[in-house]
């Protein structure tokens, strides 16, 4: 019995740390920034105007821009991404492709590179007078530079070229280690059956993949709800708040702005919610089999 | 196939050779989309120390990014063998507690962070608003790197600690002489993974940090990047530096790195 229950004690001093640390950095906050929700004013000092803030998210145009560009964002780029990556790890599993190492190395290669630091070398590719305007032209693809950053449609196009660049291989390399494990001889025997290599994608390869597609687009989703680096340094946000993120308006609400603590905690609560959502309809989806 | 893999590996490496490239070319040479290399490599690092304290800010995030690794490691190691080791009801429900962490937005805990900082800055200045310890402490705990941890130890075998119980090991003896050593790669993963994070961390900082002085490799890029009359090819050359140390983790010990990465899907 004692020692069960020195056991027992010795178990919780392992994770103590831990729980008093994820307590205090993400439970506590997460608990303060509701009743900073509940709260208005400037700087510090703020009064209790109960759930006002979050009748003025519906009104508040800068909030549902930011909403609907990070919702263009989400439904564009990560279904393009996550077929991107699809396509090329089958491609890269397949048993007759030489240089595989190479592929694979220099596909995942943008992922090594920080957020920041993409998206400068981003953002001077994308200029007016950038080189990918410098190229276009001269191939005679297009007769007048594209506004990359500076026209609202094509810098939401710049951010999520830039956020598929950083993510597909990283995202591929999910696929090709689920790949790897699945059975060769369930292939062969599709092969037999006369099933196309389309219909092996379809029929086999995916089903099979399910799960690990589930967690990817989940990881993507939660990561496109929190973008913040891209556009931040890309674009600023603009041209206007063409580009603006959730996470760039509650930046600008507290440090840019004159700050409004309260209000920026309850549009932090709808970036929570989104996401729950969001995980819970994907897990509904991929649950239907 | 061969097409459609060579044009998508291009594109991919190509933001990086243009980097290299134009971090030997001068300002006017990038701006004209010069993609040979030039001569101005020096010239550049030169203008780099000599304009901008990027010694400073890498010698800042060098010493974020190896307290970080070092103390998320110990916490977040002690916490995975406790959860696996000595698992009951209660501390199952405390896991899975921990794992809601990982859905709540860094976004989202900035605003409350900050002002839990700012109010600790008046008590005790040395972990408040300014310092490294602010940008170290939030991110010392992550529910990945236990739920990582925890993955692992489940192919830890139980009879080592059997072994260690009867040659008269401590439970935390037991942990440090035959856990630790054994978990070696384990440990190589978390470290790849929380170095990067840490060195690469841009949002916190950006909050949290204020002065110059302190400024980190991600805060001082997005500095240059934002200026009004850039020198290019100082910045790129920046961008280079600043891209090294990760780049040179990943070639090194890509294994671990990948295996890192899929950790956290097992």
């Amino acid at each position: 019995m004692s020692i069960r229950m020195r056991t027992r004690v010795t178990g919780w001093c392992f994770v103590i740390a831990a729980v008093v640390l994820i307590c205090l950095f993400y439970f506590y906050p997460m608990i303060q920034a509701f009743n900073l929700s509940l709260k208005s004013g400037v700087g510090t000092n703020l009064q209790y105007v109960g759930f006002e803030n979050y009748k003025r998210l519906f009104t508040d145009s800068n909030f549902i821009t930011a909403v609907t560009n990070t919702f263009i964002y989400l439904i564009v780029q990560v279904p393009i991404m996550i077929i991107l990556a699809l396509l090329l790890s089958v491609m890269l599993n397949s048993d007759k492709l030489r240089l595989k190492g190479l592929f694979r190395t220099a596909i995942f290669l943008p992922c090594v590179t920080s957020l920041v630091a993409y998206s400068v070398i981003f953002k001077y590719l994308f200029a007016n007078d950038g080189l990918v305007n410098l190229l276009l032209l001269r191939l005679s693809i297009i007769d007048r530079p594209i506004g990359w950053i500076t026209d609202p449609f094509w810098a939401k196009v710049t951010i999520i070229l830039a956020i598929t660049w950083r993510w597909t291989g990283y995202n591929m390399i999910f696929y090709l280690s689920a790949l790897q494990n699945i059975d060769r001889s369930i292939y062969e025997a599709a092969t037999i059956d006369g099933a196309s290599a389309f219909g092996k994608f379809t029929k086999i390869t995916i089903p099979l993949l399910k799960p690990i597609i589930l967690f990817t687009s989940i990881m993507s989703t939660i990561g496109t709800l929190q973008l913040f680096d891209e556009v931040m340094n890309i674009t600023k946000g603009g041209p206007g708040n063409a580009t603006m993120s959730i996470s760039q308006y509650i930046y600008n609400l507290s440090f840019k702005y004159t700050p409004d603590f309260g209000y920026a905690a309850t549009v932090s609560y709808a970036i929570v919610v989104l996401i729950v959502i969001f995980s819970y309809m994907q897990f509904k989806v991929a649950g239907d089999r | 196939m061969y097409l459609f893999l060579g044009v998508t590996a291009f594109v991919s490496i190509f933001p990086f050779l243009w980097m290299v490239v134009s971090s030997t070319n001068p300002s006017v040479g990038v701006t004209k989309g010069r993609l040979m290399p030039g001569t101005h490599l020096f010239v550049n690092l030169s203008n780099l120390v000599e304009q901008i304290d990027l010694v400073r800010a890498l010698a800042n995030s060098l010493v974020i990014a190896l307290i970080t690794t070092g103390l998320a490691l110990l916490i977040g190691s002690l916490a995975g063998y406790g959860f696996e080791i000595y698992r009951s009801r209660a501390k199952d429900a405390v896991f899975n507690i921990l794992l809601l962490s990982m859905m709540i937005p860094f976004a989202a805990l900035m605003v409350p962070l900050y002002r839990m900082f700012a109010w600790l800055s008046g008590k005790m200045p040395v972990i408040g608003i300014d310092t490294k310890a602010a940008v170290i402490l939030p991110t010392m705990a992550t529910a990945f790197l236990i739920f990582f941890f925890r993955q692992n130890t489940k192919m830890f075998e139980r009879e080592m600690i059997e072994a260690g119980r009867i040659d008269g090991l401590g439970e935390l003896g037991i942990f440090l002489r035959i856990y630790v050593p054994t978990m070696r790669t384990t440990y190589a993963a978390a470290a790849i993974i929380t170095f990067m994070s840490s060195w690469n961390n841009y949002m916190w900082p950006l909050v949290v940090l204020q002065s110059d002085a302190k400024k980190t490799i991600p805060l001082l890029i997005s500095n240059l990047g934002s200026s009004y009359s850039p020198d290019y090819g100082m910045i790129m050359t920046a961008i280079v530096i600043a891209t090294l140390p990760t780049a040179l983790v990943f070639f090194l010990m890509q294994k671990h790195f990948v295996a890192g990465m899929l950790g956290s899907v097992k």
